[in-house]
C-alpha cells in the first residue's frame, strides 16, 4: 500500500517534469504564435525572413496575410494545413537539411491558387470561361503574377550593369 | 482488506513502472534536445560579429582576416576542391613531383585533349603547357610551376595570380598605381616579383580592411574601365568612388577575368577596352597599338593571344543586361545559421544550382542544368568546326608559302588568321563554354569561321565580287596588318555592292 502510493507520486513527478519542460519549450519557441494570423510568426525561424520582408513591401500586404493565401478558407482545412506544414517546417529546420532557396510544394501551390481565385473570382471566372484561355490546363495565376505576394527580385537592381558599348545603341 | 498481490500482478506493475520511466525519460530527453536546438537557432539569428583583430592594408595573410570572418574564410579555403561539371572545373591528375615542379596533383592538359591547340599556338608559350583551370587556391602554384615559365613571362603576369596589395604599396611607397608602374618601368622579371608575394588572391585584394566594402586594387582595371567609360562619354571615371555596389560585385572579378596585352616597350599590363568590350573592338585596339605577340612558325602570321575574357563576354549576355552580377551566380547568398553570407567558395553555378539559378528561375534543378548544357553542347560543336577551319587556313598558308608565295601575296590570309584566331581564342579561353553570352559567342564563332574561309579564298584569287563583306562592321579600318579587311569593309558603302546584295 505504502509502496504503490510512492510509485504513483514518483510517476506524477516524472510526468509533471515532462509536461513542465514541454510547456516551457512551447512558450520559449513562441508556439502559441502559430495559432494566430500574425505574419511575423511565419518568420519566427529566419528561413522566411526574406519572404516576410518582401510581403511588407508588396501590393497585397494591406489586404492579405500569409494565412489568407497559404491556408484554405475553412477552419478545418486551415488548421490541418497549418499542422502539416508546421510539422515539416519544424522537422527540416531542426535538422538543418533544407535548400537555401526554398520551393513551394505542389499541394501548397494549389492552396495559394485557390486563394487567388477566391478573392478574384469575378476575373478568374471570366478567364476560365474564355474560349482560348479556358482551355489552357493548369493555368496558374502566379505563373504571371508571381510578385504580388512577395517578389523575390524586389531588391534586385533591375538595370543593365555595365553601360553598353556605344555601338549597341547606334541605329543600323 | 485487499488481498496481497500475486506474483504475476506484481511483475506486471513493475513492468509498467519501468516502461513509464523509460517513456518519460525519452520524452524529457526529446523535449530538452528540442529546447536546446531552439535556443541555438535563436542565438544563430542574432548575427554575431566579433572584431578580434584590427585590420589594415599591411595585413595580407587571409588567416588573420579569418579571425574576424571565420565563415567566409572557411568557404574561401574550399576553393581547393576539384570538382567537374560537364565542360568545366577540374579533376586531380596525379603528377610525379620533381625539383622543378613539386606538385603531386595537377589539372588535365587541354593540349593533350585537343592537339589542334598546339597547331594554332605553335611557336608560343601556350603550346608548351595549357591545362584546365583549378580553383583560386591554386593560382599561384600553378603559375609558378607551369612549363610556360621556360618562355620567361613578364613580371606582370603576377597581377592575377597573387595577392598583390601589400606588394604594390611597398613598391610604390603607399601608392598602388605607382607600385604597379615600378614593376613595369624597372623591367622586373617574373622570378623577382614572385619572391615578393606569398598568397593567392586574398581578402585584401577585393575588400577594404576598414569597412569590408568591395574595392578595386588593380591599376590595370582602373585604367581599363576609365578608357571604356571615356569611349562612352564619361570622362575621368574613378571606379572606386563612382561604381555602384552591384557593379562592384562584377568589377572586382573583372580585375582578372579579362583579356589583356603587354604594352611595349616596358610590357605594361593593358586592358584593351578603349573602343568597347566586344571582340572586334578589342582587336581594333590591339591593331592600333601594333601588338604582335609572336609569329606563327607555319603561316608566318603575326598573332595576338586572347586570355580568359569572362568579364567581357558576360557583359554581352542577357544576365548582365538584367543586372545580374558575377557574384550573384558564382558567390550566391547562403544561410549560415541566421546569417546571410555570400559563398566565398567561388566555382561553377552548376555546382550550386539551387542557390544560384533557382533564386530567379523557378524550374527544377535538372531542367536548369539541361538548359545550360544544351547551350554548352551547341557552343562546343561550333567551336570544333571553327578550330578545324582555322587549322585548315594555317595549313593552306603554309602550303602556299612552301610553293613560293610572297609575303605580299600571303598578307591578306595572314591577317584573316590573326583576326579569326583571336576571335576563336577569345570565346574558347573564356571559361563558360559559351554560357556567359550564348548568342554572342556563337556569333563570334560564325564570323570567325567566315574569316578563315575568306583567308583561304584570298590565297586562291580572292572571293567573287558579289561577295558579302566580312561582318566586322564595328571595327574601324586600322593601319598596318589590317589592310586587307578594311578594303573589304569599304565595299559596304559601295552602292553597286548594296544593289547586288538587295537582289538576293
Amino acid at each position: 500500500m505504502q509502496r504503490s502510493s510512492a510509485v504513483i507520486v514518483a510517476l506524477a513527478v516524472l510526468m509533471g517534469t515532462v509536461i513542465g519542460l514541454g510547456t516551457y519549450t512551447f512558450i520559449y519557441a513562441k508556439g502559441y504564435s502559430y495559432l494566430t494570423n500574425n505574419p511575423a510568426a511565419c518568420a519566427n525561424c529566419h528561413v522566411m525572413q526574406a519572404q516576410y520582408e518582401a510581403w511588407l513591401k508588396s501590393s497585397h500586404h494591406s489586404v492579405a496575410t500569409c494565412n489568407d493565401c497559404h491556408t484554405p478558407h475553412n477552419i478545418i482545412g486551415k488548421y490541418a494545413v497549418k499542422a502539416n506544414n508546421g510539422f515539416w517546417h519544424s522537422f527540416y529546420f531542426t535538422g538543418g537539411n533544407y535548400p537555401d532557396t526554398i520551393e513551394i510544394t505542389r499541394f501548397d501551390h494549389n492552396v495559394a491558387e485557390n486563394a487567388c481565385r477566391r478573392c478574384h473570382e469575378n476575373i478568374t471566372a471570366e478567364i476560365d470561361g474564355n474560349v482560348v484561355h479556358g482551355k489552357a490546363e493548369g493555368l496558374q495565376c502566379t505563373r504571371c503574377h508571381n510578385s504580388v505576394g512577395h517578389s523575390e527580385s524586389a531588391s534586385a537592381e533591375l538595370t543593365p550593369l555595365l553601360t553598353r558599348s556605344h555601338h549597341d545603341y547606334a541605329p543600323n | 482488506m485487499t488481498t496481497p498481490p500475486t506474483d504475476p500482478e506484481r511483475r506486471r506493475s513493475r513492468r509498467l513502472f519501468a516502461t513509464v520511466i523509460v517513456l518519460a525519460a525519452v520524452a524529457s530527453l526529446a523535449v530538452t534536445a528540442l529546447l536546446i536546438n531552439i535556443f541555438e537557432r535563436k542565438q544563430e539569428a542574432k548575427n554575431p560579429f566579433y572584431r578580434v583583430v584590427e585590420l589594415n592594408d599591411t595585413i595580407d595573410g587571409p588567416a588573420t582576416w579569418a579571425k574576424n570572418f571565420p565563415l567566409q574564410y572557411d568557404l574561401y579555403k574550399r576553393t581547393v576542391d576539384m570538382q567537374r561539371t560537364k565542360y568545366g572545373g577540374s579533376e586531380a591528375m596525379p603528377h610525379s613531383p620533381s625539383d622543378a615542379d613539386p606538385r603531386s596533383v595537377v589539372a588535365r592538359s587541354k593540349l593533350q585533349e585537343d592537339p589542334r591547340l598546339k597547331t594554332i599556338w605553335a611557336g608560343y608559350a601556350f603550346s608548351a603547357d595549357y591545362r584546365e583551370r583549378r580553383g583560386h587556391a591554386y593560382m599561384l602554384e600553378d603559375q609558378t610551376f607551369t612549363e610556360r615559365q621556360k618562355f620567361n613571362p613578364p613580371a606582370m603576369c603576377i597581377n592575377c595570380h597573387a595577392s598583390l596589395v601589400t606588394t604594390f604599396l611597398k613598391l610604390g611607397d603607399g601608392d598602388l598605381t605607382k607600385g604597379f608602374k615600378v614593376i613595369s618601368d624597372t623591367h622586373m622579371t617574373y622570378k623577382q616579383i614572385r619572391q615578393d608575394v606569398k598568397h593567392p588572391v586574398a581578402c585584401i585584394d577585393c575588400h577594404d580592411p576598414k569597412t569590408m566594402q568591395l574595392r578595386i586594387t588593380r591599376p590595370a582595371f582602373m585604367e581599363g574601365i576609365r578608357a571604356l567609360k571615356a569611349s562612352q562619354g564619361v570622362q575621368n571615371y574613378d571606379v572606386n568612388t563612382m561604381a555602384t555596389r552591384q557593379e562592384m560585385r562584377s568589377y572586382v572579378c573583372g580585375q582578372c577575368h579579362v583579356t589583356y596585352y603587354f604594352q611595349p616597350p616596358n610590357k605594361r599590363l593593358t586592358f584593351p577596352w578603349a573602343k568597347g568590350l566586344k571582340v572586334e573592338e578589342i582587336i581594333a585596339v590591339e591593331d592600333d597599338a601594333k601588338i604582335k605577340e609572336w609569329d606563327h612558325p607555319d603561316s608566318g602570321a603575326g598573332l595576338i593571344k586572347a586570355r580568359h575574357p569572362e568579364f567581357e563576354m558576360w557583359n554581352q549576355g542577357v544576365h548582365a543586361r538584367s543586372g545580374v552580377a558575377c557574384a550573384d551566380c558564382h558567390m550566391p547568398y547562403m544561410r549560415q545559421g541566421g546569417l546571410k553570407i555570400s559563398d566565398h567558395q567561388i566555382n561553377s553555378p552548376l555546382l550550386k544550382v539551387n542557390r544560384s539559378c533557382q533564386t530567379c528561375h523557378h524550374f527544377p534543378e535538372e531542367e536548369l542544368k539541361a538548359r545550360v548544357e544544351d547551350i554548352q553542347d551547341r557552343f562546343f560543336n561550333l567551336r570544333n568546326t571553327a578550330l578545324d577551319a582555322l587549322v585548315d587556313l594555317i595549313g593552306d598558308i603554309k602550303a602556299e608559302k612552301a610553293k613560293g608565295a610572297t609575303d605580299a601575296q600571303l598578307a591578306p590570309a595572314r591577317d584573316y588568321q590573326r583576326k579569326g584566331q583571336f576571335m576563336i581564342d577569345f570565346v574558347m579561353s573564356e571559361n563558360s563554354m559559351g554560357f556567359h553570352a550564348p548568342q554572342e559567342a556563337t556569333r563570334i564563332l560564325g564570323d570567325a569561321i567566315n574569316l578563315c574561309r575568306l583567308g583561304q579564298l584570298s590565297l586562291h584569287g580572292g572571293p567573287p565580287p558579289s561577295h558579302n563583306p566580312p561582318n566586322i562592321e564595328n571595327v574601324a579600318p586600322s593601319p598596318g596588318p589590317a589592310a586587307a579587311p578594311s578594303k573589304q569593309t569599304k565595299k559596304q558603302g559601295d552602292p553597286a555592292t548594296i544593289a547586288k546584295l538587295q537582289l538576293h
